[in-house]
């Protein structure tokens, strides 16, 4: 009863009894004290719930909730069973998930909506006489006022105002927009939909309805390795960790799994138990160094000629001096090795050129379907060149021969020669680029000359316009690698330790590994690969990718998998983890997320691309496209600046645009009608005769400027955004520390195709809105900030790379205060919109300007050489020489009953994915039953209701093969159309299998195999990526249908990247403009920056949570080596400033051994809101990893219409690579909190 | 009006203040357990606070026995036992004087720790400071009566002052008239004393209840707590937790 009276008991005897002799003794004593520790873990209620912080963990969690307040969590471990065979993914998790919780209450928590109070200001006067898209436009029309409030973006001055407002300022931003400029002028940035596809599909679905642009965010993130859609013809598809411990030899190349695969790590503790070597690659002492029997420190940036050694080892022992049956029975079936490449001359020496094709043929080789895009290869047995089936012209226009099996078109079986050796009419001398030579500060390099001649066995066909000279790309392949196969010539080697590209002796010049280590690596990868029939695995992190040469680091990877048989096999292949891009379920997502049961095409815009052109980085280009030009490039015209090859891009169709055209295309739309033409027909016509101008052409125009931005999920300015201070500078218009000047300013040359304004704009949105959970860096540069709910507050779906189950987020507690889930306040908006339109819009006519799209017909465009109708060489034909043209209309009054309802279309056109489609009419009727009609009248009425998350799951869950037996058997049926092989035995035992939303809340549940995925779920194998290509013969889905080892496409002959090379990193040449920034004899650092992700957080989240800033050292810091800093004078935990043109950041050093001399490491998106003080140089706070860098793009990854290069969001385009860059590090003089309010009180109270 | 004041200060407010003290303190001990400490800041910061706190315990024990013993003993057993007011008085004066002065140096050790090592001054709550300040001028008063006493070795003020604190204990309505000529000196050192009465439960002051001393006699070194007898046999096990 009380405390005290309850210890008032002198009359009873306290002790009760003894013992031990007296020493022990048992007390009566009250107990009810225990009561606290018991009460400590006492819970009301548990519930499933996840991160969606894009970690690939995906990790079930325990989610415990006490007096309706979340307390804690645990992770869940009750996921399905593996084979006896195999250790359980359980438990997953770590310390990031373990102190989520902490977020819900903590101070930086979102709880109320904000507005810049400016803004707020002005739209109440506004308000307070106009209709709101009226009101709008007084604010943003007149320039001091939207100055007043975009110039003071970051700088705070937020005040809490209620849903009604903010609802009603975005939705008449949004509809004065579309009246004005146009929906594309609308943007939308949230990444990775598989850590909560719900949250995704809620933002999408309101911006596809409105026509807006959602943006990619794989390729932008730099995630996205280019060399997978090349090599493969898929965006990215890897193994499960689980398939780790299928492995014998497992090298982790710059991927450092226990600190950032941390949950999956046991599996490769427990493969090194079962016996399996491990080679850890990467210039750092990293955690994963641990894993290690061989640690490799590799010299950062050089990880390609380690790669082309390691192949030059494996070519000469496994290949050439003695063959493995498995390896070229492999190479052969599976490979693009044995098809024939012209060799053409130039500069007067021969040059390979492009694949052969039937339609070099006489009588195109009897195809009359796409000749075209039909590769050819030499019969081993008959000796005469065939048409192998499975190529990509057998994809479109015809069914039934798109597939491996080794027949040629006519069903003859064939077995195709490797190499022409002991059947050439000739050897000749053929020229391979070599950019080893490139002289660069930091990096060593060879004396070897441009062009390396080396001998090649030929062939001489008689082809329909005369003779050519053809090699196989085997042949082509071993030459580059610069093995001598007895045909003379130079630039050979027969020893490893001679000096010649790619010899291990040359290797050891360049990455500082020695030869004979990378001999015993090499050979032990193949011998292993050779006694397990491919069970050699490389993970790989992100790390290589983000150089500006990736695709030579990933492809020199890539090919020691291939020459060894390890793609598609068990245990075997490549495992390239970096976000959790694996949405599952992504052909039931698709619909809902981007409206496609309303309208077609959505309009998607890849991220790099985008950023670039609109924060202005290309004004400060210093990258020269004859920098990194080959040798070897075809004759041409090569000129230009990267951003010309952007915009030609564009006007191909190769790459998206957005915005599309230099008008609105609500105008165009109307003027199309006007003319009584087809919508295509009238766009190419007008931008033929100069009528229309693409957009992309004139970027800084204020009618193409971004001017509505809406960003959840993400904290783009806090971390993943390159060139974060050109984004302040020129999207924004706020304070910034850029110290680059610009191309006019410098006097260097000029973008050709493009319009150049002076000034360049600053601040081009006119609203920036972020939806999220914490007040992260994004929210503190917002207009107006919207409080979502956390992974704990809301019901979702998440699926991973990492392991083959869909489980869910669920709602353990309400929303908080008065956050609202991303499909709530989305729903919000959509309805206020609704609302509000009809002042200035109603159901209107829009054209969709859609780029050549991957899995398409259109994905033939332009087989052999680049013709542009802008340089007059063809006319603009939508879909093959320019972006398609689609009309779609928009119910703009409608577009809340569209968001609540699943459109009309998915029954009327079906559904499908990856080029294949199949009828969905069963599901749709399903759903109509599950999720009950829409009643109120108009045109929704009796379509299927998608009112809450839940409802939305569903239509995920029920629509996806992965998640439906019945759709996963539609559609293997679908793909057997096009194979003409039965596929449907890989999803038929668990056809009649529906996964709904309460069974994953109930336990995660294993997702059903289906033709979206090279891999497969069942219970004898784990998920592999390409299993399903090499043992159900479906083709890859590029030019060759085989893995493409050879790009013979123009633009990649023209950068010297057909083959694999080792391409030293570029110059970004940031430090020289900043030179005399040192302020005179301070001593300084000039260091390669290298921003792998960290242990105290994932991304940005968690790098503010208290928790995890009590582990590190509570605030931004950079790693430094030893002798670096002793250099310098920096002692472990001074503050320091890191700087180049493109900015400046602050940071604490920690000084390290672990760290390699020349680098300065400093983890990903450290957010600058926690411990950062003010730069010395730019006086503004010290900034984020991404102050110091600025993207650049590369003109490869702008080719499109071409197979496997066609675009795909997310899947192909240019990527935000952002690694050869190298930073000023000197130790701060003065450490300057910036204290004082940002605006003089004087000034503020003068307003 | 001085009469008045006299009776608020010594007459009135010591019922207050003691009244505030225990029922403050039982308050506390029930609804607040888990504030019940001593809020050592010892895992902040050890130096100064060993020799400070033992130089300060040490002292402040001495002079809190001295006062309990001095002020409340009734005046007829020190007759009794034939100690005379004038050597009670020198002892007071010697004992209380040396074990005040080393307090005073252990709570300035301490004062200073506290106010000026920042670690400690961050984590300080308004209470600790209050704490420490308020004993070391009620430490620095008591020394202060010294020069005061050593006017009148004949202890008659201190009988006075006897007087009053047992008069406040049995009630006497005339209580606050015995200190009414004291010395202003005094007034002062009774008038914070009370106050320090005032703070206690709201303070880390009621760790002084609960000082281990059970442990110097205590048997055994294994303490096993026994299982309470089940108040009934339907209540175990399935009954809703209290």
């Amino acid at each position: 009863m009380s405390h005290l009276i309850d210890r008032l008991n002198f009359f009873r005897a306290a002790n009760v009894g003894t013992f031990a002799d007296g020493h022990g003794v048992t007390t009566a004593e009250s107990r009810d004290w225990e009561d606290a520790y018991r009460k400590r873990w006492q819970h009301d209620k548990i519930v499933r719930s996840t991160h969606g912080v894009n970690c690939t963990g995906s990790c079930s969690w325990k989610i415990y909730v006490k007096g309706g307040i979340v307390t804690w969590e645990t992770q869940q471990t009750d996921y399905p069973r593996t084979r006896p065979d195999l250790p359980d993914h359980e438990p997953r998790g770590c310390s990031r998930g373990a102190s989520y919780s902490w977020y819900l209450y903590s101070g930086g928590r979102l709880k109320y909506p904000l507005v810049r109070s400016r803004l707020r200001k002005l739209w109440r006067e506004a308000r307070a006489s106009l209709s709101p898209v009226a009101a709008w436009r007084s604010i943003v029309e007149d320039p001091e006022k939207r100055a007043s409030y975009t110039t003071r973006r970051g700088l705070g001055g937020f005040v809490r105002s209620h849903w009604d407002e903010v609802t009603e300022i975005v939705a008449a931003a949004n509809a004065y927009t579309i009246s004005t400029y146009g929906p594309d002028r609308i943007f939308g940035f949230s990444p990775i939909p598989a850590m909560s596809m719900v949250s995704y599909a809620a933002g999408s679905r309101y911006l596809s309805l409105l026509g807006g642009v959602c943006m990619s965010f794989y390729d932008w993130y730099c995630d996205l390795p280019p060399s997978s859609p090349q090599t493969w013809g898929e965006q990215t598809d890897v193994p499960e960790s689980a398939d780790w411990y299928n492995s014998s030899f497992l090298i982790l190349w710059g991927s450092n799994v226990p600190q950032t695969r941390t949950p999956d790590a046991h599996f490769f503790t427990e493969a090194r138990y079962k016996g399996a070597k491990s080679v850890v690659i990467c210039p750092d002492y990293s955690e994963a160094s641990k894993f290690a029997d061989v640690w490799l420190d590799v010299k950062q940036g050089t990880d390609a000629a380690l790669a082309m050694a390691f192949g030059h080892v494996i070519l000469r022992e496994f290949h050439l001096d003695r063959q493995v049956e498995y390896f070229a029975d492999y190479c052969r079936r599976y490979t693009d090795l044995p098809m024939l490449v012209r060799l053409v001359e130039r500069d007067g020496r021969l040059v390979p050129e492009r694949l052969l094709r039937a339609s070099d043929l006489q009588g195109a080789g009897g195809e009359a379907n796409n000749p075209e895009w039909k590769p050819l290869a030499v019969d081993d047995g008959t000796g005469s060149v065939v048409v192998p089936r499975g190529s990509i012209g057998f994809r479109w226009g015809e069914q039934g021969k798109w597939n491996l099996e080794p027949r040629d078109a006519e069903g003859r079986e064939v077995r195709l020669r490797m190499s022409l050796l002991d059947d050439r009419d000739e050897v000749v001398a053929v020229g391979f680029p070599y950019f080893g030579n490139l002289e660069h500060a930091h990096f060593a390099g060879t004396d070897h000359p441009s062009v390396l001649v080396r001998n090649v066995p030929a062939k001489r066909l008689r082809l329909a316009e005369g003779d050519a000279l053809v090699a196989t790309v085997y042949d082509l392949l071993l030459a580059n690698y610069g093995l001598d196969r007895g045909l003379g010539g130079a630039h050979t080697a027969s020893s490893y330790d001679d000096l010649e590209p790619y010899t291990p002796a040359w290797a050891e010049a360049i990455t500082g590994i020695a030869r004979d280590r990378i001999a015993s690596v090499a050979r032990g990868f193949a011998g292993n690969a050779e006694r397990t029939r491919g069970r050699s695995m490389v993970i790989i992190g992100a790390a290589m990718n983000h150089w500006y040469h990736m695709d030579m680091n990933y492809r020199g990877v890539i090919n020691l998998l291939v020459m060894c048989g390890c793609v598609g096999q068990s245990g075997g292949g490549w495992s390239h983890y970096v976000g959790q891009e694996k949405l599952r379920p992504q052909t039931g997502w698709l619909p809902l997320a981007f409206a496609l049961d309303w309208s077609r095409p959505p309009r998607q815009m890849n991220s790099t691309s985008m950023w670039y052109a609109h924060t202005n980085q290309w004004r400060y280009e210093a990258l020269d496209v004859e920098e990194i030009l080959s040798p070897t490039a075809p004759a041409g015209d090569w000129g230009g600046a990267l951003i010309d090859y952007n915009v030609r891009a564009e006007r191909m169709g190769w790459l998206p645009s957005a915005p599309q055209l230099g008008t609105n295309p609500l105008e165009v739309a109307r003027a199309a009608g006007d003319s009584g033409r087809e919508a295509g027909e009238y766009v190419a016509e007008q931008l033929r005769s100069g009528g229309l101008r693409m957009a992309c052409e004139d970027p800084d125009d204020p009618a193409n400027w971004p001017r509505n931005l809406f960003v959840w999920r993400s904290n783009l300015l806090g971390s993943s955004g390159k060139g974060h201070e050109y984004f302040l500078k020129h999207l924004l218009g706020t304070a910034h520390g850029v110290m680059a000047r610009d191309l006019g300013e410098t006097g260097g040359k000029k973008p050709r195709e493009i319009v150049w304004r002076d000034p360049a704009p600053e601040g081009k949105l006119d609203l920036l809105v972020t939806l999220d959970f914490r007040m992260s860096t994004t929210c503190l540069y917002s207009d107006v900030v919207l409080p979502t709910a956390t992974w704990y507050e809301k019901n979702d779906l998440n699926t991973t790379d990492m392991h083959p189950f869909i489980h869910p987020l669920t709602a353990a507690v309400d929303p908080v205060w008065e956050c609202k889930s991303d499909w709530e306040i989305y729903k919000a908006i959509a309805r206020k919109f609704s609302e509000v339109a009809p002042e200035v819009l109603g159901v209107e006519p829009d054209v969709v300007l859609a780029p050549i799209l991957h899995d398409t017909p259109g994905e033939l465009a332009q087989p052999f050489g680049v013709e542009e109708w802008k340089a007059g060489d063809t006319d603009p034909v939508p879909g093959r020489t320019m972006p398609s043209v689609v009309p779609v209309e928009r119910d703009y009054p409608g577009l809340y009953e569209r968001f609540i309802a699943l459109g009309p279309l998915l029954e009327r056109v079906g559904n499908g994915g990856k080029g294949i489609s199949w009828n969905t009419s069963g599901e749709v009727r399903a759903l109509r039953r599950l999720n009950g009609e829409a009643a109120r009248d108009g045109p929704t009425r009796g379509l299927a209701r998608i009112e809450s998350d839940i409802d939305a799951a569903e239509v995920i869950l029920m629509l996806a093969p992965e998640t439906n037996g019945e759709v996963a058997v539609k559609a293997w049926e679908a793909l057997g159309a096009n194979t003409g092989l039965e596929h449907t035995h890989l999803a038929a035992p668990r056809k009649d299998e529906k996964i709904r939303f309460r069974d994953v809340v109930a336990q995660p549940r294993k997702i059903i195999s289906s033709p979206t995925w090279s891999g497969l779920e069942s219970e004898h194998v784990c998920y592999n990526a390409g299993h399903t290509n090499v043992h159900e013969l479906i083709p890859w889905r590029t030019l060759t249908g085989r893995q493409q080892l050879y790009q013979d496409h123009l633009w990649m002959r023209a950068f010297g990247e057909s083959l694999p090379v080792y391409r030293p990193p570029i110059d970004t040449k940031t430090i020289a403009p900043v030179a005399d920034e040192g302020g005179g004899d301070r001593p300084s650092l000039v260091l390669n920056f290298i921003t792998p992700h960290q242990k105290w957080g994932i991304h940005s989240t968690y790098s503010d949570n208290l928790l995890m800033l009590t582990l590190n050292r509570g605030g931004p810091v950079v790693w430094l080596s030893e002798t670096d800093a002793g250099r310098a004078g920096i002692e472990d935990n001074d503050w320091v400033e890191a700087y180049n043109a493109n900015g400046a950041l602050t940071a604490r050093a920690v000084v390290s051994q672990r760290i390699r001399e020349g680098t300065v490491f400093m983890y990903h998106a450290q957010e600058k809101i926690v411990n950062t003080p003010g730069s010395e140089l730019t006086g503004q706070r010290g900034g984020i990893h991404n102050s110091v860098t600025r993207t650049i793009t590369k003109p490869t990854h702008m080719i499109g219409g071409y197979a496997q290069l066609s675009y795909g969001f997310n899947y192909y385009g240019t990527v935000g690579a952002n690694r050869d860059e190298f930073v000023v590090v000197r130790k701060m003089e003065r450490v300057d909190w910036l204290d004082p309010p940002a605006v003089p009180a004087t000034e503020e109270a003068a307003r | 009006m001085a009469g008045y004041l006299d009776t608020l200060v010594f007459g009135i407010y010591p019922y207050v203040a003691l009244a505030v003290l225990v029922v403050g303190s039982v308050v506390r001990y029930d609804r607040e357990p888990y504030t019940w400490r001593s809020g050592s800041s010892q895992l902040l910061r050890r130096r100064q606070l060993i020799a400070g706190s033992v130089l300060f315990h040490a002292g402040v024990l001495v002079v809190f026995v001295g006062h309990l013993v001095g002020l409340l003993t009734p005046i007829g057993i020190f007759e009794a036992l034939g100690v005379t007011h004038g050597f009670k008085q020198l002892m007071a004066i010697v004992v209380g004087g040396m074990a005040g002065a080393v307090a005073l140096v252990g709570a300035t050790m301490l004062a200073h720790r506290r106010f000026f090592d920042a670690r400690v001054r961050a984590q300080s709550s308004f209470s600790d400071n209050l704490v420490i300040a308020i004993l070391w001028v009620q430490l620095a008063l008591g020394l202060l009566t010294i020069p005061v006493s050593l006017g009148h070795l004949d202890g008659a003020e201190m009988v006075r002052l006897m007087a009053w604190a047992q008069g406040i204990f049995t009630f006497d309505p005339d209580a606050a008239s015995y200190v009414a000529g004291a010395h202003p000196i005094f007034k002062l050192h009774l008038f914070l004393g009370l106050t320090i009465f005032v703070i206690f439960p709201f303070t880390r002051l009621v760790h002084m209840l609960s000082v281990p001393i059970r442990y110097l006699w205590r048997p055994g070194y294994q303490v096993v707590r026994s299982r309470p007898a089940p108040r009934s046999r339907a209540g175990r096990g399935s009954s809703p937790a209290r």
